[in-house]
């Protein structure tokens, strides 16, 4: 009988070629659009704080009705993932500085409770002076809200979010700004307010550049720790991810004089932000699958 | 105040809050007289009634003697079996690789043909500075007051947060039922004043129970002996409280690297990080909320 090797050449030891780590059981697609509502709802809520400081009433009731609709279909995604979606509340039992998830939760109630209440007072045009001043706390709420998932996954045993911790929140960061400014070009683009959509323009390039420099930092770590988001699906997933991106932040500065153009401008941005998510998640499990990142990061460590 | 997320902690009990509790205890495995019998395997089973893991449970993995293959949400303790001998290596194994105990040099000096079997029973460590137990946003997870670290099966939201957590892959969640589960190291025994099941089963005292203190001392000791006797390969893995999850509640004796074995060789509690990233996440906000008002400033009164 012919014995096929199972296990590629290590430079490791290993059992057999298994996992030392478990594989993440987060998957697709709740991980990755939770974490992309999670930044559209935390941008757009600071999008509608400034757009309300500086009289932009359009934008600002835009930005107020996607922070709203983002984190309650991101709360939506986030319970789905449970095993036991009935105890969502139990995330509320406890406040835990050493549990991300749990800082997080607190962040998403206090956010989706400041976020409905502008929302509400904008629908209805009651209380516009409490529904003002929770958008004002919105757009505090809102950036931890967009950055805290890269505590998140960074606090794992998973070496490619482990040694990220530092790209991630950028990477969510620029995410965040690509998403809000790719929903007010679409809006300002449809409405043709010509000032409100040079600010979202001027949004979307910012985070097409944030997002693209922390996905370019996250395939350029050195080494082993670096290669699940240059090699195989994570890999091909992250550069699609980029090559959207710029792609959409090469027509945000063609959209000037065309409104097609600036609604393809925001498909492709956040196209580019989906994907940038989904490559995170498959890079982590990738990470776990094979134990030669753990052996390799430990060894060198030490 | 910094070894609450990593370092040596002595007092795993009286930091999680318990007075006047029992002594830390733990289990020191020595893999050098396990025989893979997997009685601890079918007595954690047994007294913990756990399910079986699947429709896999009877497949024949083609991995030695393991049919478990790795702890999980509904294995506890899991026997890895380790076969190494010269088709693996591709050499002549001889008393020099292995150590002659190990070996089998008989009294006339000659060595016997060199294969070795390396089995050992793996178990959730217990850690001191235990990841699951940080991450776990329910308070789920919890200390006792005997140092180990168990799920509160009616708290428990299944959120996996721990699953990725654990630097050693232990705690998994039982998909048909939702929840994490891991070792308790029999917590309900404890409770009883009885050791846990597995050593109870544990015919050979490859895995021995007991105030973590005493067995550290007992495994310093065994591994004097085996280096005394040319295993030189012995170390122990685990029991030093300055490594990176403050020392292990579960420590063992190993004979080759730990990676060979399944187990991760310097494993690093995340939380210790846990400030810097803080600090990355909320410049990245601030960023953030720069890149706004940026984007907002100007014209417009």
């Amino acid at each position: 009988m012919t014995e096929e090797r199972q296990v590629p050449e290590a430079a490791f030891g290993s059992y057999y070629g298994r996992p030392i780590l478990k594989v993440t059981r987060w998957r697709e697609p709740h991980l990755p659009a939770y974490l992309f509502l999670g930044e559209l709802s935390g941008a757009a809520a600071v999008l509608a704080a400034a757009a309300a400081a500086t009289r932009r009433p359009a934008l600002a009731r835009a930005g107020r009705l996607i922070a709203a609709g983002a984190a309650y279909a991101g709360a939506g995604f986030l319970t789905a993932e449970l095993g036991r979606p009935e105890r969502f509340v139990n995330m509320l039992r406890v406040a835990k500085p050493t549990s991300p998830m749990s800082m997080g939760s607190w962040i998403l109630a206090a956010h989706s409770g400041l976020v409905s209440a502008t929302a509400a007072s904008e629908l209805t045009g009651m209380a516009t002076r409490l529904g003002t001043a929770a958008g004002a706390a919105a757009g505090l709420t809102g950036p931890l809200l967009a950055t805290y998932p890269g505590v998140l996954l960074a606090n794992t045993a998973v070496p490619a979010w482990h040694t990220a911790y530092r790209e991630l929140p950028l990477l969510f960061a620029g995410g965040a700004l690509t998403a809000a400014g790719a929903g007010g070009l679409a809006v300002s683009a449809c409405r043709a307010e010509r000032d409100d959509f040079e600010a979202a323009r001027r949004l979307a390039l910012a985070g097409a550049v944030l997002e693209s420099a922390a996905g370019f930092g996250l395939e350029h770590r050195s080494g082993l720790s670096g290669e699940p988001y240059r090699e195989g699906n994570s890999g091909s997933m992250l550069r699609a991810a980029r090559y959207l991106t710029l792609s959409g932040g090469a027509a945000t500065l063609a959209a000037r004089r065309s409104r097609v153009a600036a609604v393809a401008a925001a498909a492709l941005l956040t196209g580019g932000g989906l994907c940038a998510k989904f490559a995170v998640l498959r890079a982590g499990v990738a990470s776990a699958r094979d134990p030669k990142y753990v052996v390799a990061s430990q060894r060198n460590e030490a | 105040m910094s070894n609450r997320l990593h370092g040596r902690l002595d007092d795993v009990s009286g930091d999680a809050g318990y007075a006047g509790h029992p002594p830390r205890v733990g289990f020191f495995t020595d893999t050098s007289v396990c025989i893979g019998c997997k009685a601890c395997e079918v007595a954690c089973k047994e007294w913990n009634a756990l399910p079986e893991p699947g429709p896999d449970a009877l497949r024949l993995s083609g991995e030695s003697y393991d049919n478990t293959g790795a702890l999980g949400a509904n294995s506890w303790r899991h026997v890895a079996f380790i076969e190494q001998g010269p088709l693996d290596v591709g050499a002549t194994i001889t008393a020099d690789v292995l150590g002659p105990a190990l070996a089998g040099v008989t009294d006339s000096g000659t060595v016997a043909p060199a294969t070795r079997w390396l089995m050992a029973s793996d178990v959730c460590k217990h850690c001191t500075h235990a990841a699951c137990l940080d991450v776990c946003p329910t308070g789920a997870l919890v200390r006792t007051e005997f140092g180990t670290v168990i799920v509160q099966s009616d708290v428990c939201n299944g959120c996996a947060y721990c699953v990725s957590a654990c630097p050693f892959g232990v705690i998994d969640r039982r998909e048909d039922d939702g929840r994490a589960w891991k070792c308790t190291m029999c917590y309900d025994r404890l409770r009883g004043g009885m050791e846990p099941a597995c050593a109870k089963a544990c015919p050979t005292d490859s895995i021995q129970f007991g105030p973590l203190d005493d067995l550290r001392v007992t495994a310093a000791a065994r591994v004097a002996e085996l280096h005394a006797r040319g295993v030189t390969d012995a170390r122990l893995y685990g029991a030093d409280p300055d490594d990176g999850i403050g020392g292990a509640g579960a420590f063992f004796l190993l004979l080759d690297e730990p990676e060979v074995y399944g187990l991760p060789p310097d494993p690093v509690v995340t939380t210790k990080d846990l400030p810097a990233m803080w600090k990355w996440a909320g410049g990245a906000a601030a960023l953030l909320v720069a890149g706004v008002a940026a984007a907002f400033a100007g014209r417009r009164p």
